[in-house]
């Protein structure tokens, strides 16, 4: 077993007795399990339940991402004193951390689907896309959380940069788009539109989804426009794509200062 | 031995180390002592490879320093301030590193015994107090044996009998052939265990030696004193 692995294991022995981790999924359960009980709507529960993710997956991943970073400070500097290569440790730190917090939306949000989709076998589709989009943006916001992490030495500015990052990408982003929609009605602009939705994870995950419920045709023309381009195979592909950019740059970044700084 | 030469740190504007030379014996306790902020662990950070140097060179044995991890199989440490990851037991703390050792047999369990700290280890890290957890520290840099350790204040946040079990380890090991590397406030301490002082002033090596050779050319009768005396000195 490689050193990566090793250190993995014992940080999973460690996240998943973390009291946060449970409460995040029991969170995730009580919000599904809650949806589906008071809302007759399936369709209803799923962007409901859209919403809150697209939401919270993002913030706790990053806020709990730079914590957690911050607090091992000691602990990486014990590790980094072993015969082990750095590379080899920030690997096992990211993947030790966004795994857990990845399966914790999944068991939380996949345990009342079970149950239900049982019943209901059209909503499995929706319900693969919703922990598809759930997932990668928990390996989206826990990179970005580590590289901003590595970036600062100061506990209290890193903070306030993550909380930062997440309200552009999850809430601004979306109000700056329908200003630019709003103000450049007249002219063509929905390919540049889908352009800057590609440029937020957030927004992509919120598309993927709101092609597969079917209600993009709500959006109108854009909508028409998002759904050719995102309904396609093509568009499929080079959303999840995009996500998986989204990954690998914050993450290869946060490991090229990793490797080189001092602790 | 580990060899240090022209070695030069800058944290910004903050020059740490300036231009240090010096020479760690095989076999034999140094102790690094100098006021806070002098550059004592920073020093040790860069033997480590916590700390990359702006210039200069160092080796341990026969490596030199370049980036590369695997001359730390030889490097037990000993941090300053331990803390582990909350949720683990001791216990599980010391099978990580013993798994990342690659080392199935022949571990070094005495401070454990010592420490009786066989219940204690049993329970999840964030319950230990921090004297537990500065034992499990110890426990962790002693575990696998290695020819050379570099220990932070190992005595610091212990109770005497603690210390002293700790300190008659040091001595111990030193008497196995290993290469000691120690920093302290505490002159007592250094007196006591180490061979060869060095003490850094404003990242700069004040004074490199056998330590009775400060004692007996200062007319201080302590070390206390006399280091008290040299670095009173070197400030006017």
């Amino acid at each position: 077993m490689n050193a990566t692995l090793k250190i993995v294991k014992y940080q999973l022995h460690d996240i998943v007795r973390s009291k946060w981790l449970i409460i995040y999924t029991i969170f995730f359960f009580l919000i599904t399990e809650g949806l589906f009980r008071f809302s007759g709507d399936s369709a209803g529960v799923v962007v409901s339940l859209m919403n809150i993710t697209l939401i919270i997956i993002p913030l706790v991943s990053i806020i709990y991402g730079t914590i957690y970073v911050y607090n091992s400070r000691e602990f990486i500097e014990l590790m980094l004193s072993q015969p082990i290569d750095r590379k080899a440790l920030y690997v096992s730190l990211y993947a030790g951390l966004a795994f857990p917090l990845a399966a914790g939306f999944a068991v939380g949000v996949g345990i009342p689907f079970l149950i239900t989709g049982y019943y209901e076998p059209q909503l499995v589709p929706t319900f693969l896309t919703l922990l598809a989009s759930g997932v990668l943006l928990t390996f989206v916001f826990t990179a970005i959380a580590f590289l901003v992490a590595n970036l600062t030495e100061e506990r209290i500015k890193g903070f306030g940069i993550a909380i930062l990052v997440w309200f552009f990408f999850a809430i601004l982003y979306d109000g700056i788009l329908l200003m630019i929609t709003y103000s450049f009605g007249d002219y063509p602009i929905e390919r540049p539109i889908i352009v800057l939705s590609m440029l937020n994870s957030v927004d992509l995950a919120r598309i993927l989804l709101m092609l597969q419920l079917d209600i993009a045709a709500l959006m109108g023309y854009t909508g028409a426009v998002f759904r050719n381009f995102f309904g396609s195979n093509t568009g499929i592909a080079v959303s999840f794509a995009s996500l998986a950019v989204w990954i690998a740059v914050p993450f290869a970044l946060g490991m090229r200062r990793f490797v080189r700084k001092d602790f | 031995m580990i060899s240090i030469k022209n070695l030069h740190k800058r944290f910004g504007k903050l020059e740490v180390l300036k231009n240090i030379d010096l020479s760690i014996n095989t076999g034999k306790i140094t102790a690094i002592v100098g006021p806070n902020g002098s550059g004592k662990t920073t020093l040790i950070k860069c033997i480590l490879g916590l700390v990359k140097p702006d210039a200069g060179e160092i080796r341990v044995g026969d490596t030199r320093l370049n980036g590369h991890w695997s001359y730390r199989k030889d490097i037990g440490f000993m941090p300053q301030t331990a803390r582990f990851p909350d949720n683990l037991t001791g216990k599980e703390l010391l099978h990580m590193i013993k798994d990342l050792r690659d080392m199935k047999n022949g571990f070094d369990e005495e401070i454990i015994e010592a420490y009786n700290l066989t219940d204690e280890l049993n329970k999840p890290v964030r319950n230990l107090s921090g004297g537990t957890r500065q034992k499990l520290n110890a426990a962790l840099a002693f575990l696998f044996s290695p020819p050379i350790l570099i220990l932070d204040e190992p005595t610091a946040g212990l109770d005497p009998v603690s210390s002293s079990a700790l300190k008659d380890k040091i001595m111990k090991e030193k008497d196995n052939g290993k290469t000691i590397i120690l920093t302290s406030h505490i002159m007592s301490e250094v007196q006591e265990l180490a061979d060869t002082i060095v003490i850094l002033l404003e990242g700069k090596k004040f004074f490199d030696g056998p330590i009775t050779e400060i004692t007996n050319g200062s007319g201080n009768t302590t070390l206390e004193r006399a280091v008290a005396q040299i670095m009173k000195d070197a400030q006017l």
